[in-house]
């Protein structure tokens, strides 16, 4: 019965305490959640200010060699950027691109030379890139007012046995020293009369074909480089293949020696051989040899320069007369004997220039020209003053006649920065000797993009 | 009998010129500037032979690719290069024409230092020649922070070492010298440049921000009025009026730069004009990475004091 009688006063002592109990833990729970929010508040400031810091500080590059040692001098709060901006961010995988305007003005009497007043003469595109381990390419496109052309695209192989390297492409041909230029590297606006006359002029022998080249053993010092070429045997005025077996071959051997670290010399012999545009089954052969000596003072070398170039030309050209003088086969009467037999032309040509550096941005420049070309041979640009056939004149000789041209040109060079130029040049050119020509040359030059280097 | 022996003979002379051969073979370091050659000699040691294409004198940004340094290139072992485009109007048709696939971008001889330095003025947002011959992907003159030259120096002994693993531990040993011996004489760079700390300064080209970074110069502008554009005469004007008024005495010059213009600056605020050598070669008293700022903070300390 007592048992009945305690029952709910147990009942009521312990209802009494229970809610003390919850109250006890409900304060802890409490105390133990501000805590973890205090906690969490510090980690979130704690964040927030990490990233705050990470936005003003540099960014370790991922290329950072974690294994180098951190400067004892370097502030150790601050973490340290090592390498440039990635190359590859810039432009990924793709080519080195340029393109190069090259704009030409002229005034004055041309003679016969179809040289407008104002032209967008040239502007060239390039492309530029590695291939793979094993090789690199170029491409070089033209594009003129009318038309585009291939100028240069080939492929080097920079990785082959025994010194070899071997290009596969369309390629301007090592044949003397200003064949390789393209025009916004030559100190002139024009290219020389021998070059016109006897070389393909502003194309030049830019053909396709092969190219394998290799630096030959010599006395120290020296360095010496055999060039050996196959050609499809297709050059404008130069060169004509009418058959696959009608290639064309060019061979250079370059002889480069420093004189001392401001002065070098540079020589050069070159010869070609091809079948030739103006007879039936004839033979075009040219022999060539060039010269430049340079002269940079190295400590001044941003004000000061010269460079004379001297490059000369003899031609074996076969011509048919038939050929050069179309209009006879259509002549009435007898044959005129020799008229389809093929006659060799031996022209002659050379010029001789010299640019000086005499300021940052200076270049004063001059050139003599003295070239022979056959009086009905074509040339680049046209120049023909003349080509008829005379009353009781022999066409054979007619057709193998050899006229002189004669030029002079001084040129002065500006340059408002390292991708622009601006240049003048005079010009007096005797053409055959029978009309003269002065005229006023200007050229912007203006390039755009990575333009690689050209070889030296 | 006696034809046997002589054979034998003869291979085993073969054999020990071989050998001779092997280990007297060094490894030949090319380098595209005489401050990286230096470095390259600190840590190789006997073990290699370093040649520059640069001289210290010479401007690096313009450089003739002669063929005379294909010579060198096509029996090189090792390409170190400055990188960040310094090079980029001349270096690639040495590469090219160098037949010589070990030196080549990507090539294992290819070490371009630029990957391990701390560079500065990478610049942001859009960049164009009308800023001038800016470089896009960072100023190329690091060498001239000696913490840089450390990262250099460890660079060439981690990659001679991966090239010559004999001698590994050797190249790793010299690096450990160098370090050593680079920290004791910045010290003493430091304690002569100290009294000068925030000292403003103006130089021709932007040649030295990382030496003036390191050693607490400030640089405030150029003589350039952008970088490879020779100096006009508005920003000369422009250029003396801020000297006058914030009493800049000092323009740091590359001893390739015209000086008529400096000097004619520097005589207009009273000032002077200090031709530092930003490379070893620079002159004949510069023979190595130590004496390149032995040079230059002497020269700078004696004018810092005399222009106060």
């Amino acid at each position: 019965m007592r048992r009945f009688l305690y029952a709910p006063a147990l009942a009521c002592v312990w209802a009494a305490a229970l809610p003390a109990q919850d109250t006890n833990e409900l304060l802890n729970r409490m105390k133990a959640m501000e805590d973890r929010i205090k906690s969490l508040e510090a980690e979130v400031q704690t964040l927030r200010t990490q990233q705050t810091g990470a936005a003003v500080a540099p960014v370790v590059s991922a290329v950072a060699p974690a294994a180098l040692p951190v400067p004892a001098q370097a502030a150790p709060q601050e973490p340290v950027r090592l390498g440039g901006a990635g190359a590859a961010a810039a432009k990924a995988l793709n080519p080195d691109i340029s393109v190069i305007g090259d704009f030409v003005g002229a005034i004055g009497y041309p003679g016969n030379r179809p040289t407008p007043s104002l032209e967008m003469h040239e502007s060239e595109v390039g492309f530029q890139e590695v291939i793979d381990p094993y090789a690199r390419a170029d491409f070089f496109l033209t594009f003129g007012e009318r038309g585009v052309d291939l100028e240069e695209g080939y492929l080097t192989f920079t990785s082959l046995p025994a010194g070899l390297q071997v290009k596969v492409g369309k390629m301007r041909a090592a044949f003397g020293k200003v064949n390789t230029l393209h025009n916004h590297v030559l100190p002139w606006v024009d290219r020389p009369l021998m070059t016109q006359n006897l070389v393909g002029g502003e194309d030049g022998i830019d053909d396709a074909g092969l190219s394998l080249s290799r630096i030959l053993p010599a006395p120290k010092g020296l360095f010496l480089e055999g060039t050996a070429q196959l050609y499809r045997g297709d050059t404008d005025n130069i060169f004509l293949a009418r058959s696959r077996s009608q290639v064309a071959t060019v061979e250079h051997l370059r002889a480069y020696h420093d004189i001392s670290d401001s002065t070098n010399i540079d020589l050069g012999v070159s010869y070609a051989r091809g079948h030739s545009p103006f007879a039936f089954d004839g033979i075009n052969q040219l022999l060539g040899i060039d010269a430049t000596v340079r002269w940079k003072p190295l400590r001044r070398s941003i004000y000061r320069s010269f460079v004379g170039h001297f490059e000369s030309v003899w031609a074996r050209t076969q011509v048919s007369p038939a050929l050069v003088l179309p209009d006879l086969i259509a002549l009435p009467g007898p044959p005129v004997p020799g008229l389809v037999a093929n006659q060799t032309v031996k022209p002659f040509g050379f010029y001789v220039s010299g640019d000086y550096q005499f300021g940052r941005r200076w270049f004063l420049g001059g050139r003599y020209d003295n070239s022979q070309r056959g009086l009905c041979l074509p040339t680049n640009p046209p120049t023909t003053t003349f080509c008829g056939l005379p009353l009781n004149a022999n066409p054979v000789n007619v057709a193998t006649q050899l006229v002189r041209d004669l030029g002079g040109s001084i040129a002065l060079t500006y340059w408002p920065s390292e991708f622009s130029q601006v240049r003048a040049q005079v010009r007096r050119s005797q053409y055959g000797g029978g009309i003269t020509a002065n005229e006023i040359l200007f050229q912007f030059i203006f390039s755009m993009g990575a333009h690689g280097a050209h070889p030296f | 009998m006696n034809t046997r022996k002589r054979l034998y003979r003869a291979a085993a002379l073969l054999l020990a010129a071989a050998g001779v051969s092997s280990a007297a073979g060094k490894l030949n370091v090319m380098t595209t500037t005489e401050d990286l050659a230096a470095i390259a000699r600190e840590v190789g040691g006997d073990k290699i032979n370093a040649d520059s294409i640069a001289k210290g004198y010479q401007d690096p940004h313009f450089v003739e690719p002669k063929p005379s340094f294909l010579l060198k290139l096509q029996k090189a072992d090792m390409l170190a290069v400055v990188g960040l485009q310094l090079e980029i109007g001349w270096l690639p048709p040495l590469q090219t024409q160098s037949r010589n696939a070990k030196i080549q971008v990507g090539g294992t001889g290819y070490l371009d230092m630029s990957q391990f330095c701390q560079i500065l003025e990478i610049p942001t947002g859009t960049v164009t020649r009308a800023m001038g011959d800016v470089h896009p992907l960072g100023n190329p003159h690091y060498w001239l922070n000696p913490d840089n030259g450390r990262r250099i120096a460890k660079a060439f002994a981690d990659k001679l070492g991966q090239m010559d693993q004999a001698d590994a531990a050797y190249f790793q040993q010299r690096y450990a010298d160098f370090d050593k011996r680079l920290t004791g004489a910045e010290k003493g760079w430091e304690a002569k440049m100290a009294p000068f700390k925030g000292r403003k300064v103006v130089t021709y080209h932007r040649s030295w921000p990382n030496f003036c970074e390191r050693f607490g110069l400030v640089v405030v502008d150029y003589v350039e009025p952008r970088p490879g554009i020779p100096p006009t005469p508005s920003h000369t004007l422009e250029l003396i009026n801020l000297m006058k008024r914030d009493g800049i005495k000092l323009i740091l010059v590359e001893p390739y730069f015209d000086l008529r213009t400096p000097n004619s600056i520097a005589s207009a605020v009273g000032g002077d004009v200090a031709v530092l050598m930003p490379s070893v070669g620079g002159n004949k008293q510069i023979a190595d990475y130590f004496q390149l700022f032995d040079y230059d903070i002497n020269l700078l300390v004696g004018l810092l004091q005399k222009n106060k």
